[in-house]
């Protein structure tokens, strides 16, 4: 199937494997927690250590913050896990500029929209919310057009 | 059971960041590669992660009363309201210029993939912002 190789060029194994992993991660967070997990609002919650703003010292935050340092460490650990076993270290190309401007972008958007791509993508799909599901059409939609203007008028990898 | 629980959080987080890393979505090129449509292998990675998860949501509240180490099952609540939708695309915008969104900005920093504490720094601030402009 020629077609499928051009929309997939590198294969599909790893993208499945690594996509049950990730399934199976948030599915034992449910089981043993019962926490229905998304990664942006530890950006918001951490926040609360350091900040007396009353947004930041909301109950959900305060609540919650530690568990998502436990969790935002975890993250850095499996993938440590994985550099060590059947993965390698890896250090992007992309301009510091680029990843500061998108990684303040992205932050606000995801906090004005309570969901990333893990949250309003994975969990909220899973669990049926329409909001979600919208706002996944909108951030890929949005997404792509700027990577490819990007790439037009720049030419950044 | 605090133990448990903090121990549980932190095993689901490095499953995660494992599935994170074994899929490349640490690496931002893959994901602009994605959004370029030049390789569209991001979709396996959401699609399977997202059904297993269905799955989860959806049988486990039969099979278990409760989660093991703590009270009761939560819920995801998202509310259809301009905030959600604006908000989107706004991220969308951010993910679209550098190709990283908050988990692989995490897991990255555990892959050496130092560049992501520019990331982190970015998404850090654009949450403060946002916070700022919330009334408590």
């Amino acid at each position: 199937m020629p077609e499928f190789e051009l929309l997939f060029p590198l294969g599909i194994t790893h993208y499945l494997i690594g996509g049950l992993f990730i399934g199976f991660a948030v599915s034992f967070l449910f089981a043993t927690t019962g926490l229905v997990g998304g990664m942006s609002t530890f950006f918001t919650s951490t926040w609360s250590f350091v900040s007396r703003w009353e947004f930041f010292n909301r109950e959900a935050f305060v609540a919650s913050r530690n568990w998502r340092i436990a969790y935002a460490v975890g993250l850095a650990v499996g993938a440590l896990i994985w550099m060590l076993t059947v993965g390698e270290a890896f250090v992007t190309t992309i301009s510091w500029w680029q990843l500061t401007l998108g990684g303040f972008v992205a932050g606000f958007g995801a906090r004005l929209s309570n969901g990333c791509t893990s949250g309003h993508g994975i969990c909220g799909i899973a669990s049926f919310q329409l909001p979600s599901l919208l706002a996944v059409l909108i951030f890929l939609g949005t997404a792509m057009i700027t990577a490819q203007l990007m790439q037009k008028l720049g030419g950044l990898s | 059971m605090r133990v448990a629980f903090f121990g549980s959080v932190l095993i689901a987080g490095a499953l995660f960041g494992f599935g994170l890393s074994y899929s490349s979505m640490i690496k931002p090129e893959v994901v602009l590669s994605f959004l370029r449509f030049g390789d569209f292998g991001l979709l396996w990675v959401l699609g399977s992660a997202s059904l297993t998860t269905m799955l989860t949501y959806q049988f486990l509240p039969r099979l278990m009363r409760k989660p093991l180490f703590d009270k009761s099952f939560r819920e995801h609540a998202a509310s259809l309201d301009r905030n959600t939708l604006v908000g989107a695309a706004i991220f969308g915008i951010g993910w679209g210029i550098s190709g990283v969104c908050p988990g692989p900005a995490l897991a990255g920093l555990g892959a050496g993939n130092w560049p992501m504490l520019f990331s982190l720094a970015g998404i850090f601030a654009g949450a403060y912002v946002q916070g700022r402009m919330m009334k408590a």
